[in-house]
């Protein structure tokens, strides 16, 4: 079953009657290839027509499509030798964030990541990708692990916020988000965030205190989610897309507020669509960046980050 | 809950802004145990419930007040002003939202701070003002509170934060998430490169990004009784979990059992308790040891 969002409805239904054709002129031996041509040149039209003019709501449902690249889907298309280190060490172990030893080409890195699940099995055993204190303490035991030997760290962000729950009140969520937070920000190797599909409030800050934020071009990040903003503030849900309008949440919004430091291109259709070159795309990227933060020292890399957060906001300073 | 200005008489510089609208009502039921109190007789106790031991909510001012050695504070970054950066309209405008939360508080934004001496002991502190939009985290919030570590790491003095908040001002969108990791990055400083202390005290609300950052942050955490501290709404968590919450559940005494605070101080021994722990943290002698 194809999940498709409403306003791709027109042109995943173009591209089927350009199969049909194609099936027909197969089975028949029918020469409809002037027709299909000319389906294809308007379906490219329509794709355009349809992308280039995204309302931020149709970008939320897009950061959030199902047959997204996920975490797991970027760490192999992109690394090597991944073995993924678990547990928080203080008795927990928290399949929200999956993190674990890679190489990025020749150089050894930690990635780490919030992970979806496809189907209901894999939702239950990674919550969504909304993490307990736990994932984040997990997070931060092997980001400070990766600081000790030197290693670069590489995290994707992508979870609709942090577990809402009793046991993660307990155990101390907010806590346990402050603590990444501020340790995220003393260590001395780079750190890579990308933004892959929501970056849903504290829990995607969490982990996404990094020397470089990389936004793909579908991906969103927000203070709220635009539904949880709309009961507050218009007191009913259903206004999300005008409430995602309000608080503007595109790659492009947080581009231009400093908040990400790059859009990464998606293929034409968007990253469900052809996740390879979702993957081509950002490794390009990731490659890019990472050789540039290389050549910094300790130092360098730990007043870069500071930096990099000191000048966020928007506040008026006295003339 | 109404803006009411507990204290006539503090340190000059913590005075009223004269632009704001005082209450007429001089009644107010408590919460705690619906008794009707009488606000002036409120305020000389520092606005705790004389029945029932409820702290009501204090303003920035008022706080800072009931701490500060008089006429010690000095107010800092008071000339940084809010914005709208994004252009924020949902009823109403967020400059419309910010100019009737000024005119109601007479201050320019959620978050007071400065230099001070607590019992002799210099140091830098602020307070969140609960009456300016919920006490919501800014840019201006967020700069200041920023700017209130930076000061006590440049010093070498230590820091108290006093919060009380709803959590970030959804108004100012992503920026005001990324508050969080420019305040805790210049907490990180005061910690590594002064090696001073930051006490956090958690007053009613301290929840979302504001729990989620430097007020859970502290060296030594304390909190008012029975303020509701957490990060996540307790609507929120009734609706993913579909269970009734726990007595209780999401109050200091709730945070201090599961071992997420140091310790519940009441309001009328908080300054010489903080002074205390700030002796120790400093290295100072104890002046309640008995004298040889
Ligand atoms: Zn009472």
């Amino acid at each position: 079953m194809d999940m498709v969002l409403e306003f791709e409805r027109p042109l995943v239904e173009l591209k089927k009657r350009i199969q049909t054709l194609q099936d027909m002129q197969e089975a028949d031996g029918l020469d409809l290839s002037a027709s299909i041509s000319q389906l294809q040149v308007q379906a490219v039209r329509l794709q355009e027509q349809i992308f280039s003019d995204l309302s931020r709501w149709q970008r939320t449902q897009l950061s959030r499509h199902p047959h997204r690249p996920y975490t797991l889907d970027y760490v192999k298309g992109l690394f090597t030798g991944f073995r993924e280190l678990k547990g928080d060490r203080a008795g927990h172990e928290d399949a929200a964030i999956v993190c674990g030893q890679a190489w990025f080409g020749e150089t050894p890195v930690m990635v780490m990541g919030h992970q979806k699940g496809r189907n209901t099995k894999e939702n239950l055993r990674h919550n969504f990708g909304m993490a307990k204190p736990e994932g984040y303490r997990k997070a931060l035991r092997l980001m400070q692990l990766a600081n000790r030997f030197g290693r670069p760290i590489i995290c994707f962000i992508d979870t609709s916020g942090a577990f809402p729950g009793i046991e993660a009140e307990a155990r101390g969520q907010a806590e346990a988000i402050a603590r990444n937070i501020m340790e995220m920000s003393v260590l001395t190797v780079p750190i890579i965030c990308v933004v892959i599909g929501e970056g849903g409030s504290g829990g995607a800050l969490a982990v996404g205190v990094g020397n470089r934020v990389l936004m793909m071009e579908n991906a969103v990040y927000s203070v709220i989610s635009p539904e949880g903003c709309a009961a507050i503030l218009w007191r009913d849900r259903a206004e999300a897309p005008t409430a995602a309008e309000a608080l503007r949440v595109t790659a492009e919004d947080c581009l231009g507020f400093g908040v990400a430091d790059e859009i990464v291109a998606e293929p034409p259709g968007g990253a469900h669509r052809d996740h390879e070159a979702a993957i081509a795309s950002l490794g390009e990227a990731l490659a890019r960046h990472l050789e540039a933060l290389s050549k910094m020292s300790p130092q360098e890399v730990k007043d870069d980050r500071y930096a990099r957060f000191r000048k966020l906001g928007g506040h008026l300073e006295p003339s | 809950m109404a803006d009411t200005r507990w204290f006539e008489q503090g340190p000059k510089d913590l005075q009223p802004n004269p632009k704001k609208r005082e209450s007429k009502d001089l009644w107010v039921r408590c919460p705690g145990c619906t008794e009707v109190l009488y606000k002036p007789a409120l305020a000389e106790r520092d606005a705790v419930c004389l029945h029932c031991g409820h702290h009501f909510r204090l303003g920035a001012r008022d706080r800072l007040a009931l701490l500060v050695d008089p006429g010690s504070f000095t107010e800092a970054d008071a000339d940084l002003a809010p914005s709208d950066a994004l252009g924020f309209v949902d009823s109403k405008s967020y400059p419309k939202r910010i100019e009737i939360a000024q005119k109601k508080t007479g201050e320019v934004d959620a978050f007071i701070s400065g230099p001070a001496k607590l019992h002799g002991i210099d140091l830098e502190i602020g307070a969140f003002n609960f009456f300016f939009m919920g006490g919501s985290m800014g840019s201006v919030v967020g700069e200041r509170i920023t700017r209130l570590f930076e000061r006590a790491c440049e010093r070498k003095v230590p820091a108290i934060v006093i919060s009380s908040s709803g959590g970030a001002r959804m108004q100012e969108g992503i920026l005001s998430l990324m508050q969080m990791a420019k305040t805790c990055a210049a907490l990180a400083r005061l910690r590594d490169e002064a090696k001073m202390p930051y006490i956090s005290v958690l007053a009613d609300p301290t929840t979302g990004g504001v729990a989620a950052s430097f007020a859970m942050l502290g060296d030594v955490i304390v909190a008012e009784p029975k303020a509701l501290i957490g990060f996540a709404g307790a609507r929120v968590i009734e609706q993913t979990i579909g269970e009734v919450l726990p007595e209780g559940f999401q109050t200091s005494e709730y945070l201090l059992d599961h071992g997420m605070i140091d310790r519940i101080i009441p309001r009328d021994a908080l300054r010489d308790e903080l002074a205390h722990t700030l002796r120790w943290l400093l290295g100072q002698p104890n002046p309640s040891a008995p004298v040889e």
